[in-house]
């Protein structure tokens, strides 16, 4: 589903390279915490898997697709096979629960019917039936939060992306988003999450790739935090 | 539904910014409308040139003891010039007739001037009125020949100033154009500030790159075709008010301008400004948008 084969990326103006010769693999349906220190190229990976950024050694491979020699062109319709979730939320703040995740779906060319069909059934799914028309700011973080999910998953992805999702949250409201997630990942998504929430990958016991300084220094099936 | 959105999202830009929106549009409409002039006046300026040229003539004035045998010589050469189209003898009675003629409202004038008087002439059509100096430099020292005279040497200074005033908006149309595109640059910005949240909800979900510029492509060229429209609305009121009105003396020398030549006009000024907006919209988007 994912492959990182050794990639290098080192930013312009920076001394030593956020990532440095790493090699992943990551299969259909897994799910995968990336942790580490601040500033360690965990969030790097996220964007190579975006095409936000190309690496400038290796190879990385999205859903068969070979996102290094991708074109710009492209990438909209790439990114349509992933969801994306981010520490803060990026919700509109003028457009309701339902709109958030309609406005997903009407700007890839779905139709206004779609959404009324698609829409409830995802946010009921996250949580938050009974709770559609409210606005961001009537809504506790851990809701929101769902909300961004269900904005990511509405178009069922094959790939969701998680930045720290759970860095805004308070430990319980934490655990509700993960329980969502491994919800998600239980329905055929491959889940990838960026996170330094120890308690939660303690708690999940799910595939550990830990870098420092742009190397993996473990990769680890049922790994905790260490 | 998408078509709906992105003119729902044009209308709503640029009522957000709406006093940019409008200065947008003023500056867009004044360049536009020294653009429409200046493109009636080329082609007014043209028509004239061929109006005025075709009928154009050089005068070469004998001398009053002109001998027969310098006229012949001066006739032969004439008729055999290349340069030359047609030649005309102008004898002393003919040129008193054209003389009583020419003014015929001041009798004293006319009286006071004898057939005798005014020079025997050869009135030349060129082939290309421009070489009217070949022709000059040919005859000026032929014997029996007294003055040359071009008539498009006056319309030359007579075009000169409506090339020059041509010119000048065309100048002005230029100017207020850079004035006008800064401002289609910073409105562009604006609005691609005021959305970047939706800009980057649509960037992420995987939104087209076309969707996500339309809109803000679209709101400038509305606001250039509003700019075309009110510059088409100028132009109409200056053939009403100038040509129709306080020029309308000069109705005989300047060839007119009709309604027919002003929409004419108005295709190319909105093409202009559509484009030009649009261009502007989408170069700003690359820089500020990056998608």
């Amino acid at each position: 589903m994912i492959q990182l084969e050794q990639v290098t990326k080192t930013y312009p103006k920076a001394s030593r390279p956020s990532l440095d010769n790493v090699s992943v693999s990551i299969e259909k349906g897994e799910f995968v915490f990336f942790i580490g220190p601040s500033g360690s190229g965990k969030s790097t990976i996220i964007k190579m898997l975006l095409h936000e950024v190309a690496p400038n050694k290796g190879r990385v491979v999205v859903n068969g697709k070979d996102v290094t020699s991708m074109r710009s062109w492209k990438r909209p319709h790439f990114r349509r096979s992933i969801g994306c979730v981010f520490q803060d939320f990026r919700l509109l703040p003028n457009r309701t629960a339902y709109e958030n995740v309609a406005f997903a779906l009407e700007v890839i060319g779905k139709t206004k019917a779609v959404a009324r069909r698609v829409v409830p059934e995802v946010l009921e799914l996250v949580g938050l039936g009974g709770k559609e028309h409210r606005y961001p700011h009537e809504l506790s973080g851990g809701e929101q939060q769902r909300v961004a999910v269900a904005r990511a998953f509405v178009n069922r992805p094959l790939i969701l992306l998680a930045d720290e999702p759970t860095g805004n949250l308070d430990p319980d409201t934490s655990i509700e988003i993960m329980r969502l997630l491994d919800r998600i990942n239980r329905t055929g998504t491959t889940v990838v999450m960026v996170t330094h929430d120890s308690n939660i990958v303690n708690q999940m016991r799910r595939r550990v790739v830990e870098i420092e300084s742009g190397r993996i220094v473990r990769d680890q099936a049922r790994g905790v935090y260490g | 539904m998408r078509v709906k959105y992105v003119l729902s999202e044009v209308l709503v830009g640029l009522w957000r910014n709406v006093t940019m929106s409008i200065a947008m549009i003023i500056t867009m409409a004044v360049s536009l409308t020294m653009l429409g002039a200046s493109g009636l006046m080329y082609r007014q300026v043209d028509d004239m040139k061929d109006l005025y040229y075709k009928n154009i003539q050089v005068s070469i004035f004998m001398e009053q003891e002109v001998s027969e045998q310098q006229r012949t010589d001066l006739q032969t050469k004439l008729d055999g010039d290349p340069l030359v189209k047609e030649v005309i003898y102008v004898d002393k009675a003919q040129a008193y007739e054209r003389f009583k003629s020419m003014y015929q409202d001041a009798p004293d004038l006319v009286n006071a001037v004898k057939p005798d008087q005014l020079p025997e002439s050869f009135r030349l059509t060129l082939n290309n009125p421009e070489q009217y100096k070949n022709v000059y430099d040919q005859y000026k020292d032929t014997e029996g020949v007294e003055e040359i005279v071009d008539q498009s040497r006056l319309l030359d200074k007579i075009f000169n100033i409506l090339t020059a005033i041509q010119n000048i908006a065309l100048a002005a149309a230029i100017v207020m154009a850079v004035a006008a595109l800064l401002l289609v640059a910073n409105t562009i910005q604006v609005a691609a500030y005021s959305k970047r949240r939706e800009v980057a909800v649509m960037k992420l979900v995987g939104a087209s790159n076309w969707f996500i510029q339309a809109p803000f492509v679209l709101e400038a060229v509305v606001a250039g075709l509003i700019g075309s429209l009110l510059g088409l609305v100028a132009l109409v009121a200056a053939k009403y008010l100038l040509f129709d009105g306080s020029l309308s003396a000069l109705q005989g020398l300047l060839s007119p301008i009709t309604w027919g030549d002003i929409l004419f006009i108005f295709p190319l000024m909105a093409g202009v400004g559509g484009l030009v907006s649009a261009g502007t919209a989408w170069i700003t988007l690359r820089f500020y948008l990056r998608v």
